[in-house]
């Protein structure tokens, strides 16, 4: 068993250490395309992390059964499986949210993170750490995503889940919101603005000059 | 990796029994929260119809009002006969357009809203006031936006011809541009206006520069494709293919059963 310190590394390194993002640069597409409002942003959230958290805890528990020769299908297939599911629970639980994320639920299947973290340490360790390791990069994931879509709704509509907070000029108010904010090539200049912070913070992240 | 893993027996089994436990979460999860689902969409097209009509406020209960201030039939474009024997509640304008046993293959010249192929049979919803009496239609319209096809309801108050409210509630149109016509501001703009000219002819037109007549409703700015998607959406539906025979005969009187 993992002593505790290794299991809060584990879960929380991912958050800012390691971000499967902004370190790994690994499943932007979907923060470029679901990031226009918070609602959709934290839903998503959600989906991946359970997508990656269950992914990581199954193939873990079979991971000394699973044959080298066909393990990326194998993994596939639970990722797949999940997905569908998640999906599936979208559409009951959540109607209007699973509308508007459409294509990008099922999109999660070719999510970099989600295979990455299967093949580089589900596939290794035991159970209990990759369900953390999964959670710690969902989070990681979450996190970026969250404050790319803080900052899209927040100044391309003015308003923070649904919830109007600047006053929008087109309706009385002073606030003229910055319609590329709302295109998905915004999302890149902020993801680039957050591992610039990032990496302000911690310089062992930035790579060497070549 | 241990060996033992390798070998072709373990190999086929594992994947076997993989896809086994797999299909079977899959398939228990999508029959298990079908009925949900299907609920779901549902409620989300009332929905839709009674904002469509105006008559959605935020505390409304969907289901109840629906009930009592929608009346839904399945009407012939093609004999304008009210079709009894079809369950409006199953019916799907979309299933019945890409069959080609229920649906008209459009000519191109005829088909400015560019959907290809046009229903025979069509889902309309009677808007009635509280005490029962027929006070306006809503009747589904669609077309080719810039991405993709537009999905709306257009709700008429009951001389048909005057414009209640209009809900796009299905399209892909880039979100701050084309996508703001789902905008409320925008969407109000249409209350009032008037559909057909004095000759009975449409007359709607989505312009830009100020909309100044009461058959005109403001473009989009920075969206002339998405624009010109509705007006010529809306030409198609009001006019001699779509609606129209419909709607004249609606201000004529009743709808024979048939």
């Amino acid at each position: 068993m993992a002593n505790v310190k290794e299991m809060k590394s584990v879960l929380f390194g991912p958050i800012f250490a390691n971000n499967p993002i902004a370190l790994q640069i690994l499943g932007i597409c979907s923060a470029l395309a679901v990031t226009s409002k918070m609602s959709n942003t934290l839903v998503m959230c959600i989906a991946l992390t359970a997508v990656v958290a269950c992914s990581n805890l199954f193939i873990s528990i079979i991971r000394n059964h699973i044959p080298s020769s066909v393990r990326i299908i194998v993994q596939m297939t639970i990722i797949a499986s999940l997905v569908i599911v998640v999906d599936q629970v979208l559409k009951a639980y959540a109607y209007s949210i699973s509308k508007e994320l459409s294509v990008f639920v099922g999109l999660i299947i070719t999510n970099c993170i989600v295979m990455g973290r299967a093949e580089a340490y589900a596939m290794k360790s035991t159970p209990f750490m990759s369900l953390l390791d999964g959670i710690g990069n969902g989070l990681g994931y979450s996190i970026v995503l969250l404050v790319v879509g803080f900052v899209r709704e927040l100044f391309g509509s003015g308003s923070l889940f649904d919830v109007q907070i600047l006053p929008l000029a087109s309706q009385g108010g002073w606030f003229e919101p910055v319609g590329l904010l709302l295109m998905p090539p915004s999302a890149f200049f902020i993801i680039g603005g957050f591992i610039w912070v990032l990496r302000t913070f911690r310089t062992e992240q930035v790579e060497p000059k070549e | 990796m241990a060996k033992k893993n390798e070998s072709l027996g373990k190999t086929v089994g594992v994947v076997l029994a993989l896809c086994l436990v797999c299909s079977i979460v899959v398939s228990g999860a999508a029959i298990g929260l079908k009925p949900m689902q299907e609920k779901n969409a549902a409620l989300d097209m009332q929905k839709n119809v009674l904002d469509a009509a105006g008559i959605l406020k935020t505390d409304t209960d969907i289901v109840e009002t629906y009930n009592q201030r929608i009346d839904t039939m399945v009407v012939s474009l093609e004999d304008l006969s009210v079709k009894d024997d079809v369950d409006p509640t199953s019916f799907s304008n979309r299933k019945a357009a890409g069959d080609p046993e229920t649906s008209t293959k459009l000519e191109k010249k005829n088909d400015p809203a560019g959907i290809g192929t046009r229903e025979d049979l069509t889902q309309i919803y009677l808007v009635k006031s509280e005490s029962g009496e027929t006070t306006g239609l809503v009747l589904h319209i669609r077309g080719q936006g810039l991405w993709g096809t537009m999905y709306g309801l257009l709700a008429l108050e009951d001389d048909f011809d005057t414009v209640k409210g209009v809900n796009f509630y299905e399209h892909a149109e880039t979100p701050g541009l084309g996508g703001e016509i789902t905008n409320p501001n925008w969407v109000k703009s249409w209350e009032g206006k008037e559909v057909y000219g004095e000759d009975g002819n449409v007359q709607f037109e989505v312009v830009k520069g100020g909309a100044s007549d009461k058959h005109e409703v403001d473009a989009l700015s920075g969206a002339t494709l998405t624009s010109n998607g509705v007006e010529y959406l809306i030409q198609f539906w009001m006019g001699e293919n779509g609606y129209g025979p419909l709607l004249k005969k609606l201000r004529e009187g009743e709808l024979n059963n048939g």
